[in-house]
């Protein structure tokens, strides 16, 4: 563990599941936390229960803004556990000098969020503190939810099950990456951005057996693919070509010496189903997105691993993205 | 703003099928060779290409490749870095760099060390953003530390010509371009007591199509004429790696040595001749480069003019910036990767005490050194 907290133990990878484990579990440990879901379980299976700060830049982008994150990205980690989102706190940190008229954009677009979700924010707490003292504007949001469809486990994967992703990947990142100063591409891409529940409902109502799901956010599909692998004991076997990425995705990804992959998402989830549930899910998520593909199979190859395979008859591991995110020099 | 018109560029150089019939030619041409080849591609994106797309998964027992020393951050001495750490630790300076720089160890630390520690370090995507980072922060200076090959010299050159018309007062540059021939040379001609010679290794070259778009193929004329070394100058999509190598195997079959250039969508012989005005303006070479793991390389590396001396962050600031040569650990045998003389896998620290997020050596730091394009796409596979 480096001396010091670097940008990079925030990347949603190896350094920050280092930093989570090193530091915070350690202190913190208790069955629930141990778990490491994408939000708690407690009061015997009833509830699910999750908190996240968010920190944007820009804080409005094309398809959204921090609010619209700050709501869907709470009531994702709990509709990732088969939860309803029902209550919800936000708290605001805000640097003196920020607009009020952004700010009342920013809470309008939480609000509608909201509605998708048919959540509530029952608390909060404001704090502004000297410019300089955090960049524009931070957001915590807490969330209590009611699960609906009971034991989604990352580590309940087995041989034979199926892997779907419920769209194209990687246009969060992307379009953040092209709004950025410096970069300030010209592109018609929007983030996916987008509260998860109703869909995840739609797979419920269908009678889906879930396995495991989760959102993949920082760190993208890599991250979660690789965490389901290791916590589940099994080997993810993905057909690369089966991965959906936008044109404009791919483009930016290749200026910029990324993988759409590796991205960060914020309305894309993965889904682990049994074999048999397979094309049912599938047909369930194409009709919210087209894009949405089964992408490949849980095996025993490589336990703990996840194998891309290509088109032309080779194989690579899939790793954890490592370090911050940066463009590539040449 | 610019355009976002990408689509499609690379499909077609990603095609399976492609890539499964080159790989068919590639093992058919191989059988008729009388020695194994070993052909080292030069460019650290080329490695990563090989790494990422399986195909060294693609090739006959008889094509070996030697993973080359062109990552700018992988040949970057820790010295070097540490002018970056001493300028970026200067309480008015902003220092601005490319990408996986930052992430590089010097021996205080990484840039990233020294961000997280208060210094004010950003990456930019283009070097002309120094300005708007100068302008914004009047009362500071901006050091643009500038790295790369030929490939981004230009970019440094443009922005050094802004400075200079524009008079833009706050804006200095510690200048680490470097340059691929050279080194090539280098590798061919260099002796190592340990083992016979180089060169007896290295029987080809792939060269890296971005250095010739500027440079042209003509910096590798002397490689087939003076060395006895083919180079294919080949770009860096899966199909365009496998048609390189195709290309060089059948000269061996066919028993001639020249220099071809299989990305002819942009590359010619004479290169971009506006940026190589542009950069015989401002830089010349300089006598020595200390390359990692490689050491002293005659000419290989640039340095501005002596008459723009009053924009050189290493001139201005000499007398903070430590000029002692540090020696790589012991243990990291990055030189020997460099030079082709050792696989990344040899490596005693290999994927245990350097990995990508706790790298020893350079050739684990950036995303296009041979260590972690083999740590990343290549173990156990």
């Amino acid at each position: 563990m480096t001396k010091t907290v670097t940008i990079a133990h925030g990347n949603g990878g190896e350094e920050n599941n280092e930093l989570i484990k090193k530091i915070f579990y350690k202190h913190f440990e208790n069955d629930i936390l141990a778990k490491s879901e994408d939000a708690a379980v407690i009061e015997d299976g009833k509830l699910a229960f999750t908190t996240d700060s968010f920190t944007v830049s820009p804080l409005f982008f094309s398809g959204g803004d921090i609010g619209k994150l700050a709501v869907c990205g709470t009531c994702n980690d709990l509709a990732m556990m088969g939860a309803e989102p029902k209550y919800m706190t936000c708290s605001v940190i805000i640097e003196e000098g920020f607009s009020t008229r952004d700010l009342e954009k920013i809470v309008k677009s939480m609000k509608n969020e909201l509605e998708i979700n048919g959540a509530i924010v029952v608390s909060g707490d404001t704090k502004v503190v000297p410019r300089g003292s955090v960049d524009k504007l931070f957001i915590n949001t807490t969330g209590i939810g009611e699960i609906v469809h009971k034991n989604i486990s990352a580590s309940a994967l087995k041989e034979g099950m199926s892997i779907l992703v419920s769209r194209d990947v990687g246009t969060h990142g992307a379009t953040i990456f092209a709004a950025r100063e410096g970069i300030e591409l010209e592109s018609s891409l929007q983030t996916d951005c987008a509260s998860l529940y109703p869909q995840i409902k739609a797979l419920i109502d269908a009678n889906i057996n879930i396995i495991a799901l989760r959102d993949a956010t920082r760190g993208g599909v890599s991250a979660v693919l690789n965490e389901w692998a290791r916590s589940s004991n099994v080997c993810l076997e993905i057909e690369e070509e089966t991965i959906p990425v936008q044109e404009e995705v791919r483009g930016i990804c290749e200026m910029l010496g990324f993988e759409a992959i590796d991205l960060a998402n914020e309305g894309t989830f993965v889904l682990a189903v049994a074999k048999e549930d397979e094309m049912q899910a599938f047909d369930v998520l194409q009709k919210t997105h087209i894009t949405s593909a089964i992408i490949g199979t849980v095996t025993e190859l490589h336990k703990g691993k996840v194998i891309l395979n290509s088109s032309w008859g080779t194989k690579r591991f899939l790793d954890l993205p490592t370090g911050e995110l940066l463009p590539r020099i040449c | 703003m610019m355009a976002l018109e990408l689509k499609n560029l690379y499909d077609d150089f990603r095609d399976g099928e492609t890539i499964k019939a080159y790989a068919q030619i590639i093992a058919e041409d191989a059988k008729k060779l009388k020695n194994p080849i070993n052909i080292m591609e030069v460019c650290g994106g080329h490695t990563h290409t090989i790494m990422k797309f399986g195909l060294l998964q693609l090739m006959p027992d008889n094509v070996n490749f030697i993973h080359g020393p062109g990552c700018p951050v992988c040949i970057m001495p820790k010295e070097r870095i540490d002018h970056a750490y001493v300028l970026a630790m200067q309480e008015d300076v902003i220092l601005v760099t490319l990408g996986d720089m930052i992430k590089v160890p010097g021996s205080n630390g990484s840039l990233q060390d020294a961000r997280a520690k208060g210094a004010d370090v950003r990456f930019v995507y283009s070097p002309m953003e120094c300005i708007k980072i100068a302008q914004e922060n009047p009362d500071k200076t901006v050091v643009f530390f500038a790295i790369g090959f030929e490939t981004t010299t230009p970019m440094t050159a443009v922005l050094v010509e802004h400075v200079i018309k524009q008079k833009i007062p706050n804006i200095l540059f510690h200048i680490n371009h470097v340059t691929v021939p050279e080194v090539m040379v280098e590798l061919i001609d260099s002796r190592d007591v340990h083992v016979d010679s180089y060169n007896n290794r290295i029987d080809a070259f792939l060269g890296p199509s971005h250095v010739s778009v500027i440079s042209g193929s003509k910096i590798y004329d002397k490689f087939p004429k003076d060395y006895g070394r083919p180079v294919v100058v080949s770009g860096f999509e899966p199909v365009d790696v496998m048609q390189g190598i195709s290309m060089l195997v059948k000269q061996f079959i066919e028993e001639r040595c020249e220099l071809e250039i299989q990305y002819k969508r942009v590359v010619n012989h004479e290169g971009n001749l506006n940026a190589q005005k542009l950069i015989n303006t401002y830089f010349e070479k300089m006598d020595l480069f200390r390359w990692r793991g490689l050491g002293n390389v005659p000419e290989s590396g640039l340095k501005l003019k002596d008459e723009f001396a009053s924009l050189d962050a290493e001139v201005v600031y000499k007398d903070v910036l430590p000029i002692a040569e540090i020696e790589d650990h012991k243990l990291c045998i990055c030189g020997d990767i460099l030079r082709g003389m050792a696989k990344p896998t040899e490596c005693t620290i290999f994927g245990t005490a350097c990995k990508p997020t706790t790298p020893i050596g350079s050739c684990m730091v950036s995303s296009e050194g041979a260590c972690a394009a083999y740590y990343k796409y290549g173990n156990l596979i």
